[in-house]
């Protein structure tokens, strides 16, 4: 009330009226009024001047206008900016507060009026281009700041020596660092708008083609994700078709990170001006015009245009109609969206930056604008997309408008209220998603699982893959397309840059290597190339260059004599040759630092002033890799640089990751000769053997459906199609098709074969589900994982060994191994690995003082330091740790004595 | 079998008393009017001889060894006895490449070691090693390698040992050389296998340590020591050494991409790499043998006859109009179980069965010997291995 009143709504039954007459608003606003009258003010300077005393705490130091200004100009500039102040004229703002406050009492009274914040109408996606313009306003502003700050310590210097010069003011590269800081770090750091989000910029990943792709429609959400709430984690019913159910990661991030579904559009900023003057021509009654008691007159509509209060409608429906009219005209844009909110009264009209939508078909009565013909030039290319777009035959609906229409599923179900038919229902999954097959027919949490796993699938990366320096790649041999495409695998690409191979799979058990999700592999099809990859690893080596006009030198290798060994695969120019076959601990690049790189001015050196310090290649031990190539190029300081790229092709072994499109991974369990291998009476032996406890529990259907229509399509050749919802629509085949087809090919309608069993050659006593399974290889292989040592380094504090396999780290005995030890009550296992294998010290103690003293190597004896004698020194054995403890706590003025006594 | 148990009885005295009533059981018992005697009921024959396909799964797929498994029943199951007067071997179809057989009267376990031994353990000539001299095509090294590594050669391993302490000579070693490159203003190229050459006398790339010392005396060292060449050798004077088939696609090369290499090949059997393998699947079937237990007659028989995808069915008339199913092509059955399915009506009345003495081999060989040599191979390495056990037995 007292912010209505300093902005100039002195009167209280005005503000009632704009509120709405209705004795219950009153009734709420009552108390507010009260406290008004209580405190005495009636005017809008007494409003002012109450605001004054209230506003000082929090207003800025250093404000040079006068104290009733000050809280002007927070009404005015800060207070609900997005409404315009003009010439004084507060009345659009008290409007908006009226509205709002009239908001605010409807909830009260009825909680059906609350909005969900978790609806995806209300939220807004910034976009790279938004975010730079916010940064780049601030680094502009900063820059005309302190030049302005320059400029005028120059201008108020009594005398100044040079003629001014106001280019000298601006600091050189200011924004142009600033932009580069922003993007290397992803820390955006504007304080103008208080924002401070981390992790803002993302290299993209480049692992694979599908993860470079979902990496792209990733949609990561502001606030921090360590919150335990489900609301924003849940699946919202609004976001249907604009964002993926599916492809959310696992685990804390879960449910807050989203991907943009597959034909989801999100909108940028538009001309408002056009617009706003649009809706007035189309009868919108403007708000000077209006009292504040027209302001909830019932049968006419409020219009807010992004945002702002444009004024009212009589008749919001035809005015509606207007603006969608025009839109689908193409006379205004095609992502403003008119939404009128029947319970409200309000038609919003928006054409902001960052809403989401997506293209329907329009419909009139039920009856869709895109007929035969157009779908016949369609396919001829004729006509695209943007065609039917512009004809007015598809619109893009965002979630709000959205609620305004009612959208078929299929252009058979439609009624005569239809207004939009979907364009396919597989479009409402991502694009990672959109690769399964079937993932109608899959539990929920295989679809994501999946979406999880496809992004570490190994494959092609794109069609410059074997021309890129990516720091870690990897490929596989032989990638081949899917038998079981679905729709969004041809429209992404997926078919071109597959990432894996249709096995032959018999789900049965075998030889019990296959529990817990394990695989049979057969030895053959790895000999021929099944599973086959190329991981590729980038090395740099930098040529130096010092202060003191030295800089490093690369020597020609030296062919025979010490070190001729490493050197071998080192060409004459002393880095390595691309086509050499290199083993670990060769040396990559044949480099010699000088010993001195700082001090005076230098110039030739003589040999003996460098070291050599050769790269050499750390790669896995007992493995022959291959240089693959070598570039040389500057880096940021000028200096050459030196990137070598060492391949390494792996066969599949014992560990390998391989996961199906249905979130079912497994691990490589044994390799199985092919004559041990089941045979089908066809001849067919299979690939893996995958066992059939993966299915109950998981529930995937959609996997059994694959390999059903992999069957029928390799025996037909033709690819069966499993597109998400795709039966109706022609897009999956059905099972009973596809069981027609086996059948007609002389297969089981079930999909199961008679088998016989390689090892003993009698027939198998149950029939066999065997055919062909998408399987992708992961990037998880044993070879880059194992890890074993006996002695090895040790850390300088502890004297414990080191952790983790970069470091050849020890393997841990931890509190639950321990536990175990005890249990099992293996003391001396215990000692010898607690203590002897890790880090025995030999201490001195003072069988008087308890305290450590030490050995003194002249006399030969062990003497404590306290008690300054050597007379009761016994020799014990402690962990290095202990003994660490002992003086770290002694340190801190804690005394741990000990007490010895005979064992 | 009953002189058997009589020498038992009289090997302890103590036990005979007992023995006597058991063999006056045991004869009460054969003389029982239902116990056929010196040859299995009919359910038991029919266990022992044929896999039963039921609609849901088979059963009796097992077989009996052992030659006492129905000696209870004065029945002898030795395999042996009359294997020789039983086996037979016809040949139903014999191509260049391929060859279907049938093999009658033998137990799995023998056709399976034969299958065994034809997949993993006759030997023959594969690329082992390459030296490339140059590689300037997008395929990697190691692909390319393993790729040639599967192209299958035609020479015969008979005339060749296997390469030991890697001493590559013109006993144990076969090579070849590519030298292909794709002009600059050409198109794309395809490499195919018929660029492969042989070398008859050895490789041509020098040892790079020995040139350096040696220098040019008498001859340059090279990767092989080649006593003489092999096309002078009588066994390939005739017929030289190549791929097996020429269109098998090596690398493609771009304009101005070369590769230059060359390939050792050796001795190998299958159960080291399966490049060594000499057949692209060998595989056997068991006889089908589909018996109405039923007659199926006129609309029902029609039924019968269009819904088996493979033709197993047809009808012949018996009269007065009438029509009757009958089995008229079992061999073709694949055993899609179409026919049984159920909801059909005929679980019961059609019997899907296996002969388990009666194999159907498929060999398709690739390309490295007729298939007809490959099945005598694997008979030898079979023998030997028999000759080999009781060798070690004896």
């Amino acid at each position: 009330m007292v912010v209505m009143k300093a902005m100039g709504m002195e009167s209280d039954q005005e503000v009632v009226q704009m509120v709405g007459r209705d004795p219950r608003y009153s009734a709420l606003l009552m108390p507010s009024i009260e406290d008004c009258a209580k405190e005495g003010i009636h005017k809008q300077e007494q409003a002012l001047a109450y605001l004054e005393t209230k506003v000082k705490r929090f207003s800025f130091a250093g404000a040079s206008s006068e104290n009733d200004g000050r809280v002007m100009t927070v009404l005015q500039d800060v207070f609900l900016a997005n409404v315009e102040v003009c010439q004084d004229n507060f009345r659009p703002k008290c409007i908006y507060v009226a509205v709002m406050l009239r908001r605010i009492m409807d909830a009260i009274l009825n909680k059906d009026a609350m909005d969900d914040k978790d609806y995806v109408g209300n939220k807004r996606i910034e976009l790279s281009g938004q975010l730079i313009s916010l940064l780049f306003e601030d680094l502009f502003k900063t820059m005309i700041a302190e030049v302005k700050k320059a400029v005028d310590n120059i201008l108020t210097k009594p005398s100044r020596s040079s003629r001014f010069d106001f280019a000298q003011c601006i600091i050189k590269d200011s924004i142009t660092h600033g932009l580069e800081r922003t993007l290397s770090t992803g820390n955006f750091n504007i304080k103008r708008f208080k924002m401070d989000s981390k992790g803002m910029t993302q290299v993209l990943a480049r692992l694979s083609f599908i993860g470079c792709l979902g990496h792209m429609t990733r949609i990561k959400p502001q606030f921090e994700k360590t919150r335990k709430v489900s609301g924003p984690r849940a699946l919202q019913p609004s976001q249907w078709g604009m964002l993926c159910p599916c492809d959310t990661p696992e685990g804390e991030p879960c449910g807050l990170i989203k991907n943009l579904a597959l034909m989801t559009h999100v909108t940028t900023d538009e001309e408002e001006s056009p617009l706003i003057s649009l809706c007035y021509c189309l009868g919108v009654e403007g708000l000077e015009v209006l009292s504040g008691e027209e302001l909830h007159t019932p049968y006419s509509f409020l219009v807010l245009f992004n945002g702002n209060i444009l004024g009212k409608h009589r008749k919001p429906q035809h005015f509606a109609a207007a603006m969608r009219k025009l839109r689908r005209a193409g006379k205004i844009g095609e992502f403003v969206s008119v939404f009128v909110n029947e319970k409200q009264h309000c038609v919003y009209i928006a054409s902001d930056g960052g809403r989401v939508c997506r293209p329907l078909v329009i419909a009139d009565k039920g009856i869709s604008r895109v007929k035969e013909h157009h779908m016949l030039e369609l396919k001829a290319g004729v006509r695209t997309f943007d065609d039917f777009l512009s004809d007015g035959l598809i619109e893009y609906l965002d979630v709000n408008e959205e609620n305004n229409s009612l959208i078929a599923l299929y252009e058979e179900e439609a009624t005569t209220e239809t207004t939009h038919i979907e364009i396919e229902p597989l479009t409402l999954l991502g694009v990672i998603a959109g690769l399964i097959p079937y993932p109608h027919h899959n539990q929920s949490p295989r679809n994501t699982y999946q979406c999880a796993m496809g992004k570490q699938a190994m494959g092609n990366i794109a069609y410059n893959q074997l021309h890129r320096m990516d720091s870690l790649l990897y490929l596989l041999v032989y990638p081949q397309r899917p038998l079981l495409t679905t729709k969004t695998i041809e429209l992404v690409g997926y078919d071109k840059l597959g990432a894996g191979q249709n096995a032959t799979v018999a789900v049965m058990s075998y030889s019990g290597y296959d529990i817990e999700d394990a695989i049979v592999m057969n030895k053959a099809s790895l000999d021929r190339g099944f599973g086959r990859c190329i991981h590729m690893k980038r090395y740099c080596a930098v040529n130096q260059k010092y202060d003191n006009n030295t800089q490093d030198r690369i020597l020609r290798p030296n062919r025979d004599g010490f070190d001729s060994g490493p050197m071998r695969v080192l060409d004459d120019d002393g880095l390595a040759a691309p086509g050499e076959i290199i083993r670990r601990n060769d040396i990559l690049i044949n480099k010699q630092v000088p010993i001195v790189t700082r001090g005076q001015f230098k110039s030739a050196l003589n040999d003996s002033e460098f070291k050599s310090v050769p790269q050499r290649y750390d790669g896995p031990q007992g493995e022959s890799c291959v240089v693959d190539k070598v570039a040389l190029c500057s880096d940021k300081h000028n200096n050459l640089c030196f990137k070598f790229v060492i391949r390494h092709t792996r066969r599949p072994e014992v560990g390998d990751k391989f996961s199906s499109r249905h979130g079912q991974k497994g691990v490589c369990g044994t390799i199985v000769q092919q004559e041990d291998f089941p045979f089908s009476e066809r001849g067919i032996c299979p690939d893996l053997i995958m066992n059939p406890h993966g299915f109950p529990s998981r529930m995937t259907v959609g996997k059994m459906i694959e390999l059903l229509g992999g069957k029928a399509g390799v025996s037909c050749g033709r690819f069966h199609y499993g597109s998400a919802f795709g039966e109706p629509g022609g897009h999956a085949d059905k099972v009973e098709a596809i069981s027609e087809t086996l059948v007609r090919m002389g297969f089981s309608y079930d999909g199961k074969d008679f088998i016989y069993s390689g090892i003993t050659g009698c027939p198998l006593q149950a029939y066999i589900f065997m055919g062909p399974i998408y399987y992708q290889k992961l990037k998880h292989m044993v070879l880059d994982k194992m890890h074993a040592r006996g002695s090895g380094p040790r850390v300088s504090l502890t004297r414990q060994p080191t952790e983790g396999k970069a470091r050849n780290g020890g393997l841990r005995v931890g509190e639950m191994e321990r536990d175990c030890l005890i249990a099992y009550g293996a003391s001396m296992l215990l000692y010898e690995r607690l203590m002897i294998s890790s880090d025995p010290f030999e201490v001195q103690v003072c069988r008087v003082c308890g305290l450590l003293g030490y050995y003194n190597h002249k006399l030969k004896t062990g003497i404590c330091s306290s008690c300054k004698n050597g007379d009761n020194i016994s020799t014990m054995k402690l962990p290095y740790a202990c003994k660490l403890l002992i003086q770290e706590l002694q340190s801190m003025n804690i005394v741990p004595r000990l007490k010895l006594a005979e064992a | 079998m009953s002189s058997d148990n009589e020498d038992t009885t009289s090997s302890s005295e103590s036990e005979r008393a007992d023995s006597v009533e058991e063999n006056a059981t045991l004869e009460f018992i054969e003389n029982l009017s239902d116990v056929p005697m010196g040859r299995l009921p009919s359910n038991i024959e029919f266990q022992r001889t044929r896999v039963d396909c039921k609609a849901d799964a088979p059963i009796h797929t097992d077989t009996f060894q052992y030659s006492g498994a129905y000696s209870s029943m004065r029945v002898e199951n030795s395999f042996l006895d009359n294997f020789c007067d039983n086996f037979r071997v016809e040949v139903i179809r014999l191509t260049e490449d391929e060859m279907e057989f049938d093999m009658i009267g033998i137990d799995p376990a023998l056709a399976n070691a034969f299958r065994r031994i034809l997949i993993s353990e006759v030997p023959t000539m594969a690329i082992e090693k390459v030296l490339i001299a140059n590689n300037t095509s997008v395929i990697q090294d190691e692909v390319l390698a393993h790729r040639l590594g599967l192209i299958p050669i035609k020479a015969d391993p008979r005339l060749f040992e296997y390469a030991e302490n890697n001493t590559a000579s013109e006993k144990n070693t076969i090579v070849f050389k590519l030298h292909v490159r794709c002009e600059r203003s050409g198109q794309r190229l395809s490499v195919k296998s018929k660029e492969l050459i042989w070398l008859p006398n050895g490789s041509e790339f020098p040892l790079e340590s020995q040139d350096s010392k040696t220098g040019s005396s008498s001859k340059p060292k090279t990767y092989t020591s080649f006593t003489c060449s092999q096309d002078s050798l009588p066994e390939f004077s005739g017929n030289p050494i190549a791929p097996a088939l020429g269109d098998i696609l090596i690398a493609r090369l771009g304009p101005g991409q070369e590769i230059e290499l060359e390939a050792h090949a050796v001795k190998g059997i299958g159960k080291t790499h399966s490049k060594w393998s000499p057949v692209t699947p060998v595989w056997y079937k068991m006889l089908p043998e589909i018996v109405l237990l039923e007659d199926i007659e006129d609309q029902l028989a029609e039924k019968l006859v269009a819904i088996c995808p493979v033709k197993v069915f047809d009808i012949e008339d018996i009269g007065k109009g009438k029509k009757r199913a009958t089995v008229a092509r079992p061999r073709a059955c694949t055993l899609c179980r179409e026919c049984i399915r159920e909801g059909k009506g005929w679980e019961n009345a059609i019997s899907l069965r296996r002969k388990k003495d009666h194999f159907i081999f498929t060999i398709e060989s690739s390309g490295v010997f007729p298939p007809e040599v490959l099945v005598t191979e694997a008979v030898k390495i079979l023998e030997e291995k028999c000759d080999r056990v009781i060798s070690d037995l004896s």
